[in-house]
């Protein structure tokens, strides 16, 4: 690890004052990725803020306008078992307690889980090219081992996936990033917060040096009677996704009235097609119905030489999982859902 | 740049009160490792993969590889070292031995830890949620099922403190 100085906030403007805009002052919140990362050298940092003392962003409140603002400091783990966040958003509290494990869960915060890096072996491997890590240097995945990367909204630049769970149900349910800088407050919606590639791999959101995340809104619609979350991976427990959906429906009489679908686990950030979810509006939930909208979702995709399976896996987790939207019953824990 | 000035930590380990002067870079685990020279918590990845480093960081189950002494300054921190009471071990302790649930023994401090941290949350009542509450922390050797037998044996009421 590189030496570091380390200075304690316990205000956000106080925060923002110790990062002074500078790259190479880092924030610390759980620590649960920032410390790895400083330990093997693939961040480096003259001096890490440490922002857990500020009181101010680590609960949980509601909104006026019926929503629920989810301090930037809360932990992962209370987020998910909080009685108003399961009772209302299954679908985030079912999506965090896929990800991690308890341990990290009880460590990581809301903010810091928006800001986590990809787990692109490459990327955490410093004798090897990345672009992400070391921009110029080339991309080693998209002629390596590729299993685990992007096959929609890559670049020739970078394939790595962005490889939260929490975010995939976050950008299903429309939410909104509000942020602190030195001018002032500002709002970013869920979709414009992380990038693509593009030619700049290395910056993996829109957030600038000197901002801080200070909370996250959810808006009131949370689709609790219909939702779902499926994750698909290499052992069922603690790894992150090669594929996941998060699915949100709104039915009235057997005509969906609302979709959203998100896709983690296949991008340089979760993946919404509006086009695919306005298609399946004033539709039934049928199989042709679902299948349709998998293919719309996946158009474009192309993939490497160890994830092509991806693409099939993706169509067949989004089919699987609007049925299982249809009954979230269906997700407790080994349940199959018959299809 | 000040990258060599320590910080005054208070640490509050096993009921003892430490008050340490540490660097911002040195983690909890070598911490507890290095400067109390409590090596029951083990360096299993170092990398926050395998669960061997966890700790009961104020009443919650945390992996001490992931974070900072300097970050848990006033903290009240229970290690493997502090589970029993005296002789008398802990009710997890006690159905570790009797459901042989380790074979080498260098997962088992995380896996206690984490049991106790996991039976505090109250969130695993079934067979199949310990399991997936307790898939943070890794064993090689095989122990799975006596590690889930013996926690499974506490939540009976098998074993008292």
């Amino acid at each position: 690890m590189n030496n570091f100085s380390y200075a304690k906030a316990s205000t956000v403007d106080q925060a923002i004052s110790h990062i002074d805009g500078d790259i190479r002052n880092k924030i610390v919140a759980g620590g649960t990725n920032i410390n790895d990362l400083l330990r093997y050298f693939i961040t480096k940092a003259d001096k890490l803020v440490d922002i857990n003392s500020i009181t101010e962003n680590n609960s949980i409140i509601r909104l006026d306008n019926g929503g629920i603002r989810l301090g930037a400091l809360h932990t992962n783990a209370d987020t998910a078992y909080d009685p108003i966040i399961e009772e209302r958003y299954p679908l985030l509290s079912k999506a965090i307690l896929a990800g991690a494990s308890a341990q990290i869960r009880n460590m990581a915060t809301n903010g810091g889980n928006l800001m986590q890096r990809t787990r692109c072996y490459y990327f955490y491997d410093i004798n090897t090219p990345c672009n992400k890590r070391d921009p110029g240097s080339g991309c080693s995945a998209i002629s390596g081992y590729n299993r685990i990367h992007a096959i929609l909204g890559q670049s020739e630049n970078c394939i790595a996936v962005f490889p939260s769970d929490m975010c995939v149900a976050l950008a299903a349910l429309n939410a909104t990033v509000n942020i602190s800088s030195p001018e002032g407050e500002r709002v970013l919606a869920f979709a414009e917060f992380h990038r693509l590639p593009a030619d700049t791999p290395n910056i993996d959101n829109n957030l600038k040096h000197g901002e801080v995340i200070t909370s996250i809104d959810l808006p009131a619609q949370g689709f609790e009677k219909n939702y779902s979350y499926l994750k698909l991976r290499d052992r069922s427990s603690y790894s992150f996704a090669l594929v996941s959906v998060a699915t949100g429906f709104e039915i009235e009489n057997n005509v969906i009235k609302e979709a959203r679908i998100a896709l983690g686990g296949v991008a340089h950030k979760p993946w919404r097609i509006l086009e695919a979810e306005d298609f399946l509006k004033d539709k039934q939930p049928t199989r042709e119905n679902f299948s349709a909208v998998a293919d719309l979702i996946l158009r474009g995709a192309k993939g490497y030489e160890h994830n092509m399976f991806k693409i099939d896996l993706a169509k067949r987790a989004i089919i699987r999982n609007c049925f299982m939207a249809l009954n979230p019953e269906s997700q407790r824990p080994g349940a199959k859902p018959s299809l | 740049m000040e990258t060599n000035q320590s910080h005054t930590t208070k640490l509050t380990i096993n009921g003892s009160v430490y008050n340490l002067a540490l660097l911002p870079w040195v983690s909890l685990l070598d911490v507890l490792r290095e400067e109390i020279h409590l090596t029951g918590t083990k360096k299993g990845c170092d990398h926050g993969q395998c669960g061997a480093c966890t700790v009961i960081a104020d009443g919650k189950r945390i992996l001490s590889c992931l974070t900072l002494g300097v970050m848990k300054d006033g903290s009240e921190i229970t290690t493997i070292e502090g589970v029993a009471d005296g002789e008398n071990l802990h009710p997890i302790q006690k159905a570790f031995i009797e459901c042989d649930a380790f074979q080498c023994g260098y997962c088992t401090p995380g896996q206690i830890c984490s049991a106790i941290g996991m039976l505090k949350e109250g969130k695993a009542n079934t067979r199949e949620e310990v399991q997936e509450l307790m898939s943070g922390n890794l064993c090689r050797c095989g122990a799975n099922k006596g590690i889930i037998d013996a926690i499974m044996e506490v939540k009976k009421g098998v074993y008292h403190e």
